[in-house]
C-alpha cells in the first residue's frame, strides 16, 4: 500500500517495528507477543473472553431458519411461495438432462434406444483426435471403452450426462455475471466479495439450501452442482475481459465499434484463453460436484461410491474411484485440448474434405448403430462379459491389513498419543480473544487497517457464531494437516524443481492428481486406517500436498537464471544456491501454494466427516440430516472464512514481500 | 490553408476533480499548483495543427504525453479541457453516435503493438473495420485484399497473426488502418516494438505509401533519427507540454531550449541542414569560383564540390538569382565543430 496514504504516527510505528538491523527479531515480538500474552493470560482471563457463552452467541442459526420458513410458507408473491418458484425453475432443469442421458444411455424408447457404448467411445476418439491428435484420441478410447468393459458403462453415463447439462449452464450464468461485472462498476465491487466467499465454501454448504428448496433428487443435485460450479467462470470472465490489451480496445473503438460489437467481436474473443480456463474448471468443478452431490440424491458414479464406502465394501469402491478417475482425466485433457486450440485453415473442397471430423463423427454413429443393431453387445456390454477387479482388491486389502495391521496401527496410535491429542488440547485452549488479537495485528501490519478491519469481523464471527469448540477442532486438524502437507510438498518440490525432467514428471503427477473429485481420496485413507480422526487427517494430506507441492516448483524454477549464474559464480555450493538465493526468492510463491493448501485443507476437512470426526464438518453433515439449513450455512460460513482470514493474511504478505524483491 | 486536424488548449489532468481543479485555477494552473493538490498532468495547454496532406511527428521521451495527446485528438481520452477541431468541427462537442461514424469513415489509428485480433485471419482483421460497418462481406474482402496486396502481403491473407512476423504483423495493423480509407492516419509508435533492420524498411514503406496516398498524419515516436526521417514538422512534448514545432531544420538550428538542443545535438546535420543555413553574405569584391550550388541543396550533398574548391561557391536560390557564397572553411566548421554555429 501507499506508504504516503498512511498517517505519520503510524507510518513511524511501522518503521520501528520493521526497524533495521535486527527487523525478524523486532517483527516477531511486536506481531507475536500480544497474541503469546493474551495466550498466556488465558487461565485468568474471565471465561467470556475464553469462549463466548451459549446465551450471548449471535442466533444466526435461527435467524436464517426462520428466512427460510417464510420463504418455504409465506407466499409472498402473492400466489405462490419463494419454494414454489425454485421448484418450478428447478423442473425446468430436467428437460435437458433427461434428453442428454436418453442420447446417451437411456434411449427414447423402445424402438429408439441410446447411442451405443462404441458410438460414445468412438465419437470420443473422433473428439481428442480433432481437438489435439491421435495420441488424445487414443487415451479418450481407452478410458470410455474402460467404463463399458468393467461394467459401469450406465453410472458413468448419468454422471457424464449431468456434467454435459450442468457445465454450459454454469458457464452460460458465469459469463453473463462476468460480463455485468465488467460493465458496471458497482455490481463488480457487489459480485467480487459473493464469489470470494462462495468459492472458499465447501461443498456440503450448497446442499442443505438446495435439498430444501428443489427437494432430494437427481436434479437437485444437478442444481447443487451448477450452483457450485459458476463462481469459477464469472470470475475469469470478469479477469479475462479487464486482461484485454487496452491497444486492442483502442482498435475496436478506431474502427468504430459500437459498445456490444466492441464486446462480442473484440473483448470476449481477446480474452478467449482466460475464458477458456475458466471451462475446463468449471468442467472439473461440475464433475467434482456431480460425485458428491450423491448426497442430496445425484445418481451416477458417486452415488454407487457412497453407498460402497459406507458399507465398507472397499475394493468395489475402489472400482468406482478409477472409474470416477478416468472420466476426470478424459475431461480435462478433452477440455485443456479445447482451450490450447488455435484457429485452423480449413481445407478446399467437397464437405467431408473440409469438415473431415464432423464427417468421421457422423460415420461412427451410423456404422455402430448399425453393427449394434446385429450384435447386442455393442449396444450394452453384457454383464455377464464386465470384468471386475473388485475380490482382487478385497483380497490385497485383507493382506495388506494382516500382515500390515500392527504397524499401522503403532503409527496411528503414537501419533495420537503423542502429537495429535496434546496439539487437540492445546488448541481448544485458546481464547478466541488471542485469535481477534493475532488476526487484527498481523491484518494491519501487512495490508493496513482495511485488511485489520476484515480480520475482526471474520474472528469475531468464528466466536460468535456459537461453534467455537468445532471450530478449533477443524483448526488442529486442518493445521496438523497443513504442516505435514507443507513438509511433504516442499521435499518433493525441491527434489523435483532440481532438473528439467524431473519437474515434467512430478507436474504431469500432479496434474494428473488434481484433477480427481476429492471424494476420491477417502477411498485409500479408509482402505488403510479405517474410519477414524486419523484417516481424515491422512486424506486430507493426500490432496492438500498438491498446491503446495506445485507451487514450490513453480516458485524455484522462476528464480531468473542470471541471479543463479551470478549466484555460482560468486561461488556458491550447490546447497548455498538453493538456500541462499532460490528459496528466498521462490518462498512468496511457495506461501500462495500453502494458501492454497489451506483452502484445499478446508475444503477436504468437511468432505472428511464422512469418516467420523467431531470437527465444523461433521455438524454440517448433521445439519444435513436434519435438513437444518441455517446450521449448514452458519457452519459453512465458519469454514469460509477461516479460508478467507488465511488467505487474505498471507496474499497480504506476499504481495509486500514479493514488492521487496521486485518480483511483481 | 487550413487546419485539417488540430487541438486548441488542451489539458488532461487526471486526479479527484479535474475539471473543477482547472476552472478554479482560471484554465492554467502553475505546476506547483498542480503538485500541491495532487493532480497528475499528462498533456498541459497544448496546442497544434496538422495541415493536409502533411505528416506532423510528436516526439517525447515516454511519460511525455504524447500517446495522451494524440489519444485525445482522436478522442480514445477524454481531454479535461481545451478544443479539438477535425475539419472545424469541434469533436468534443461531436456525439457519441455521430463521433462513431466518423471513426469509421475518417480515422485511422496504427498501434505499437499491433493491436490485431489472434482469432482472425490477415483477410478477416483487415476487413474488421468494413464490417462493424455493416459493408457485405464480398465488398470489403475484395477491398481488405487490395490494401493487402498495397502494404506487400499479398498471397498471406489467410495466414493468422501467430504465424506472421513483427514487421508482417504491423503490416497488418497499417492495412487495417487503411481500410476505410480515412483522411487522418494516427500511428503511435509504429515501428518502436521492431527491430532495427525492420525498422528501417517499414519506415521506407511508409514514406512510399504517404507518396501514394497523401494522408494527413500524426505520427508518434520517441526515436528522433526516425522524427527527422519522416517528418513534414516535429512536435517536441516534454512534461506534457509541447516545447516547440518547426521543421526539423528549425529545430537544429534554433532549439526552444536546452531540452530540444539535447536532442538534436547527435543529429547528422549535414543531412539535414541546407546550404541556406551555412551561406554567407557575397562581398564586394571577394573572389569566388565558377561553381554554385543551390541554398536548398543538402549540405551532405554538395560538401564534396565545396570542400574540392579553393575559393568560396557560390549560392543561387530557385530563380538563380545569387543570393549568397559559402565557403570550404565554414562546411568543414559545420561539419567537424558540431557546434550550432549557423550564421548566414
Amino acid at each position: 500500500m501507499a506508504e504516503s496514504a498512511v498517517p505519520n504516527g503510524e507510518l513511524a510505528l511501522r518503521r520501528w517495528v520493521a526497524g533495521t538491523g535486527q527487523s525478524g527479531l523486532r517483527v516477531a515480538l511486536f506481531l507475536v507477543a500480544p497474541s503469546v500474552l493474551v495466550l498466556a493470560l488465558g487461565p485468568f482471563l474471565p471465561d467470556w473472553l475464553r469462549i463466548v457463552p451459549q446465551e450471548w452467541s449471535a442466533p444466526f442459526v435461527g435467524w436464517i431458519n426462520a428466512a427460510v420458513e417464510i420463504l418455504r410458507r409465506e407466499e409472498i408473491f402473492g400466489l405462490f411461495t419463494f419454494r414454489d418458484l425454485t421448484r418450478a425453475i428447478a423442473n425446468l432443469i430436467d428437460y435437458p438432462l433427461d434428453f442428454v442421458e436418453a442420447i446417451l444411455v437411456a434411449g427414447f424408447s423402445e424402438s429408439v434406444p441410446g447411442l451405443p457404448w462404441i458410438a460414445v467411445t468412438g465419437l470420443a476418439i473422433v473428439l481428442g483426435w480433432y481437438l489435439q491428435g491421435r495420441q488424445l484420441g487414443v487415451i479418450a478410447g481407452i478410458c470410455f471403452a474402460y467404463m463399458a468393459i468393467f461394467g459401469k458403462w450406465e453410472l458413468s453415463m448419468v454422471t457424464l450426462s449431468v456434467v454435459l447439462v450442468a457445465a454450459p449452464i454454469a458457464g452460460a450464468i458465469g459469463v453473463a455475471l462476468g460480463i455485468a461485472a465488467y460493465k458496471r462498476r458497482w455490481f463488480e465491487t457487489v459480485l467480487w466479495p459473493i464469489l470470494n466467499v462462495m468459492q472458499a465454501l465447501p461443498h456440503f454448504s450448497y446442499m442443505i439450501p438446495v435439498a430444501i428448496f428443489i427437494g432430494i433428487g437427481h436434479k437437485a443435485g444437478t442444481i447443487a452442482t451448477i450452483i457450485f460450479a459458476f463462481p469459477v467462470m464469472a470470475r475469469l470472465t470478469l479477469l479475462g475481459l479487464k486482461g484485454v490489451s487496452p491497444e486492442v480496445r483502442e482498435a475496436g473503438t478506431m474502427a468504430g465499434c459500437t459498445k456490444r460489437q466492441m464486446l462480442w467481436k473484440v473483448e470476449l474473443p481477446a480474452a478467449r484463453p482466460t475464458l477458456m480456463v475458466g471451462v475446463n474448471q468449471v468442467i472439473m468443478l461440475c464433475l467434482a460436484m456431480v460425485v458428491l452431490a450423491s448426497f442430496v440424491g445425484a445418481k451416477g458414479l458417486g452415488h454407487d461410491l457412497l453407498n460402497r464406502l459406507r458399507s465398507l465394501w472397499i475394493g468395489q469402491a475402489l472400482e468406482i474411484g478409477v472409474v470416477i478417475v478416468f472420466m476426470a482425466i478424459i475431461l480435462d485433457r478433452l477440455s485443456q485440448a479445447w482451450a490450447r486450440k488455435e484457429p485452423e485453415h480449413m481445407r478446399e473442397g467437397p464437405f467431408h474434405v473440409r469438415h473431415p471430423f464432423l464427417t468421421a463423427g457422423a460415420a461412427v454413429v451410423v456404422v455402430s448403430y448399425v453393427m449394434a443393431a446385429f450384435v447386442p453387445a455393442l449396444q450394452l456390454w453384457p454383464k455377464s462379459l464386465s470384468i471386475t477387479t473388485a475380490p482382487l482388491w478385497d483380497a490385497l486389502i485383507d493382506d495388506i491389513i494382516v500382515y500390515a495391521f500392527d504397524y499401522l496401527e503403532l503409527i496411528k496410535d503414537t501419533l495420537l498419543v503423542h502429537v495429535l491429542i496434546p496439539m487437540r488440547d492445546l488448541y481448544l485452549m485458546l481464547p478466541w480473544s488471542a485469535l481477534l488479537v493475532f488476526a487484527v495485528t498481523l491484518g494491519w501490519y501487512y495490508g493496513g487497517w482495511q485488511v485489520a478491519g476484515i480480520q475482526a469481523l471474520f474472528a469475531l464471527y468464528l466466536a460468535f457464531a456459537g461453534f467455537w469448540e468445532r471450530t478449533l477442532i477443524t483448526a488442529y486438524m486442518v493445521s496438523f494437516a497443513v504442516i505435514v502437507c507443507v513438509i511433504i510438498g516442499s521435499i518433493v518440490g525441491i527434489w523435483a524443481a532440481a532438473g528439467p525432467r524431473r519437474t515434467k514428471v512430478v507436474e504431469l503427477i500432479l496434474d494428473t492428481f488434481q484433477t480427481f473429485p476429492s471424494f476420491i481420496y477417502l477411498i485409500p485413507a479408509i482402505m488403510l486406517f479405517s474410519v477414524n480422526d486419523f484417516a481424515a487427517i491422512m486424506a486430507i494430506v493426500i490432496y492438500a500436498t498438491i498446491p503446495t507441492t506445485r507451487l514450490t516448483i513453480f516458485g524455484l524454477r522462476m528464480v531468473p537464471h542470471d541471479i543463479v549464474e551470478a549466484a555460482i559464480t560468486s561461488g556458491c555450493t550447490p546447497r548455498q544456491v538453493l538456500w541462499k538465493v532460490r528459496m528466498p526468492l521462490a518462498f512468496p510463491a511457495i506461501m500462495l501454494g500453502i494458501n492454497q493448501t489451506i483452502m484445499y485443507a478446508l475444503f477436504m476437512v468437511v468432505i472428511a466427516a464422512f469418516i467420523g470426526t467431531t470437527d465444523l464438518g461433521q455438524e454440517i453433515f448433521r445439519s444435513k440430516a436434519d435438513n437444518n439449513a441455517g446450521k449448514s450455512l452458519v457452519v459453512g460460513l465458519c469454514i469460509a472464512f477461516m479460508g478467507l482470514m488465511a488467505d487474505q493474511l498471507i496474499n497480504a504478505w506476499a504481495r509486500e514481500r514479493k514488492k521487496l524483491l521486485g518480483l511483481e | 490553408m487550413d487546419a485539417k486536424i488540430a487541438c486548441r488548449r488542451v489539458w488532461k489532468l487526471y486526479g479527484r476533480d479535474p475539471e473543477g481543479f482547472l476552472a478554479a485555477h482560471g484554465g492554467d494552473p502553475s505546476d506547483g499548483a498542480i503538485v500541491a493538490d495532487g493532480y497528475i498532468p499528462a498533456v498541459r495547454h497544448a496546442s497544434l495543427e496538422v495541415f493536409p496532406g502533411e505528416i506532423l511527428v510528436i516526439m517525447g521521451l515516454s511519460g511525455s504525453g504524447k500517446s495522451t495527446l494524440v489519444r485525445c485528438l482522436s478522442r480514445l481520452i477524454e481531454p479535461t479541457a481545451g478544443e479539438v477541431l477535425f475539419d472545424g468541427q469541434d469533436l468534443l462537442k461531436v456525439p457519441a453516435r455521430e463521433l462513431i461514424e466518423i471513426r469509421r469513415h475518417k480515422m485511422g489509428m496504427v498501434f505499437q503493438h499491433f493491436a490485431l485480433l489472434p482469432h482472425r485471419t490477415v483477410l478477416q482483421n483487415v476487413a474488421f473495420p468494413l464490417e462493424v460497418q455493416g459493408v457485405d462481406r464480398a465488398t470489403r474482402e475484395q477491398r481488405a485484399l487490395e490494401i493487402i496486396e498495397l502494404v506487400g502481403l499479398k498471397g498471406r491473407d489467410r495466414y493468422y497473426p501467430r504465424e506472421l512476423s513483427g514487421g508482417q504483423q504491423q503490416r497488418v495493423g497499417i492495412a487495417r488502418s487503411l481500410a476505410v480509407e480515412p483522411d487522418v492516419w494516427f500511428l503511435d509508435e509504429p515501428f518502436s516494438a521492431l527491430d532495427p533492420l525492420i525498422r528501417r524498411e517499414m519506415q521506407d514503406e511508409f514514406l512510399r505509401l504517404q507518396t501514394m496516398l497523401r494522408k494527413t498524419i500524426a505520427f508518434i515516436t520517441h526515436d528522433f533519427d526516425e522524427a527527422i526521417r519522416l517528418a513534414d514538422r516535429i512536435a517536441i512534448m516534454n512534461e506534457g507540454r509541447i516545447v516547440q514545432i518547426g521543421t526539423p531544420e528549425e529545430l537544429v538550428t534554433r532549439p526552444a531550449d536546452d531540452y530540444v538542443a539535447n536532442f538534436t545535438r547527435d543529429v547528422a546535420r549535414e543531412k539535414l541542414l541546407t546550404i541556406a543555413s551555412v551561406m554567407q553574405a557575397p562581398a564586394v569584391g571577394q573572389p569566388v569560383s565558377d561553381g554554385t550550388v543551390r541554398q536548398t541543396d543538402k549540405v551532405a550533398d554538395v560538401a564534396r564540390q565545396i570542400v574540392g574548391s579553393e575559393l568560396p561557391l557560390r549560392v543561387a536560390d530557385d530563380s538563380d538569382r545569387i543570393v549568397g557564397v559559402v565557403s570550404r572553411a565554414r562546411v568543414l566548421d559545420m561539419l567537424f565543430s558540431r557546434e550550432p554555429d549557423s550564421g548566414g
